[in-house]
């Protein structure tokens, strides 16, 4: 689903590379966190599979598609494969539960009659029911995530990438996002979550890919957080 | 595609920078208005150019009782010395015709030319009236050995030759098409730097939406239409409210003139809608050109 063959980044105007000679294969339906401290590359993995940057030297392929070979222009149909979810929830305030998640359908040119059906139906999957019409001030952080989460799966992609989901939530409400992730793992999306919380890590029992400088320094099936060290 | 949520976006970017749609709208309206009278003054120019250069003939002005020019010398034409001069100047080289206007019918010519004008009219009497002739020439633009030879002819007060004066008038109206088209140009560029800042605030005020949509996979088309039709519905708004201002020029300026200076001939509507609907193509071309250079900057996709 995911497969990075010897990537290289490097920034403009930084010498070191932000990730360095990264290989690595993520098959469909698998969950793999991806560990390490800040400025390890994790950012940037999720970015390249995105195609939010391109790689200075290597090659990635997701979905199949050989992102150097794949044209701008088609750079929108790869994203809509593809889930999102950021620590920032990155909800719009001025739009209610239910205007979030169908706004990302809406954008894609998605009717209206099957919109009205999708949207509660992943309301309903995250856990949300009985909450599409608050706004997202009324909601709380694992609330809103919820919200992001639902948005990012409305489309039903292959792959779902967290970009740290549970870091600015505190680690009770946390479990609850990590079951929905689960859940939404289970229905056959590959789930690549980044993340620093250990305790997460180490209660799912998943893979774990740890990077450090850009390099990865482990690669583990059914791995912990530090183990390490 | 989705027109009615395209259409809320453009409403509601519209509606955020109403100061700034307000500013282009004007701007566009003023410039495209510019434009567009520096086009039907070029229109009237060529239908003048062409009434009038068909019609163009020299007049040879002869001395009358009180004429005051030094060449009469305070004398009048005798009724022989105006044959002999017919004769000479039917006998010249280049002319087609030579007609003589005794002072009534110069009277009732300048009373039809300048019907529209009664207190000028009422002001002559026919004894101020000049007697001349008519000299019609083969080519009009061969003017000049004739004129010469009759000047200072005894009993020649003064020789003119019309297209002298229309030309004069042509090259005032020249000069005020160059400056309405001046003034627009500057006007359109005026307005594509205010447009490209709208669509740069609405960028800017718009991030998140738009992050969003690149993320969820929405086509560039999706993303940038919203602002492209925020510069297309500003440049109709003020391409309609130029075409208010070129009909208001039209009944108020044009035809006012045309009265007073005897055009001849008039603008007709169909040349104003020609007008009217070249500017609207121009003002909607720019906007969308200007969004579309600005959302290249400012709206990474």
């Amino acid at each position: 689903m995911i497969h990075f063959d010897n990537v290289t980044k490097v920034y403009t105007n930084q010498n070191r590379p932000a990730l360095d000679h990264v290989s690595v294969d993520v098959d469909k339906g698998e969950f793999v966190f991806l560990v390490g401290p800040s400025g390890s590359g994790k950012s940037t993995f999720l970015r390249l599979v995105l195609k939010e940057e391109r790689p200075n030297s290597g090659a990635i392929h997701v979905a199949g598609k050989d992102l150097a070979r794949l044209s701008n222009f088609k750079v929108p149909h790869l994203r809509r494969r593809i889930g999102c979810v950021f620590q920032d929830f990155r909800l719009l305030p001025n739009k209610n539960v239910y205007e979030n998640v169908a706004f990302a359908l809406e954008v894609i040119g998605k009717p209206r009659r099957f919109i009205r059906k999708v949207v509660p139906e992943v309301i309903e999957l995250v856990g949300l029911e009985g909450k599409a019409h608050r706004m997202p001030d009324e909601l709380s952080g694992g609330e809103q995530q919820r919200v992001a989460m639902a948005r990012a799966f409305v489309n039903r992609p292959m792959i779902l990438l967290a970009d740290e989901p549970t870091g600015n939530i505190d680690p009770a409400t946390s479990i609850g996002i990590m079951k929905v992730l689960d859940r939404i793992n289970r229905t056959g999306t590959t789930v690549v979550m980044a993340t620093h919380d250990a305790a997460i890590v180490d209660s799912m029992r998943k893979r774990v890919v740890e990077l450090e400088d850009g390099k990865i320094v482990r690669d583990q099936s059914r791995g912990v957080y530090g183990q390490a060290y | 595609m989705r027109a009615n949520f395209i259409f809320s976006e453009v409403w509601i970017g519209l509606r955020r920078n109403l100061t700034m749609t307000i500013a282009v709208v004007i701007t566009v309206a003023v410039g495209m208005a510019m434009l567009g009278i520096g086009l039907m003054i070029n229109a009237q120019v060529t239908m003048m150019q062409g009434f009038w250069y068909d019609k163009v003939e020299v007049s040879v002005f002869l001395c009358g009782k009180n004429t005051p020019m030094p060449s009469c010398k305070g004398k009048a034409i005798s009724a022989q010395q105006t044959k002999d001069l017919q004769g000479e100047i039917q006998g010249m080289t280049g002319v087609e015709q030579v007609l003589y206007e005794n002072q009534a019918a110069a009277y009732a010519n300048f009373q039809k030319t300048y019907a529209g004008n009664k207190l000028l009219v009422e002001a002559m009497t026919v004894d101020d009236m000049p007697t001349s002739f008519r000299v019609k020439l083969k080519d009009p633009n061969n003017y000049q050995p004739i004129v010469q030879a009759l000047q200072g002819k005894a009993g020649v007060s003064q020789v003119t030759n019309q297209k002298d004066l229309v030309n004069q008038f042509f090259g005032l109206l020249d000069k005020l098409r160059s400056g309405a088209l001046a003034v627009a140009i500057v006007l359109v560029l005026a307005a594509a730097l205010l447009i490209g800042n709208t669509v740069r605030l609405s960028a800017f005020n718009r991030r998140r939406e738009t992050g969003i949509m690149r993320l969820v996979g929405a086509s560039n088309l999706y993303i940038q239409l919203p602002f492209v039709m925020e510069g297309v519905i500003s440049g109709l708004m003020g391409g309609v409210i130029a075409a208010v201002m070129l009909i208001v020029a039209k009944v108020f300026l044009f035809e006012e003139i045309a009265r007073y200076f005897a055009f001849g001939s008039q603008l007709g509507w169909d040349s104003v809608a020609s007008v009217i609907t070249l500017t609207m193509v121009i003002g909607v071309f720019i906007c969308v050109l200007a969004s579309f250079v600005t959302l290249r900057r400012y709206l990474r996709v």
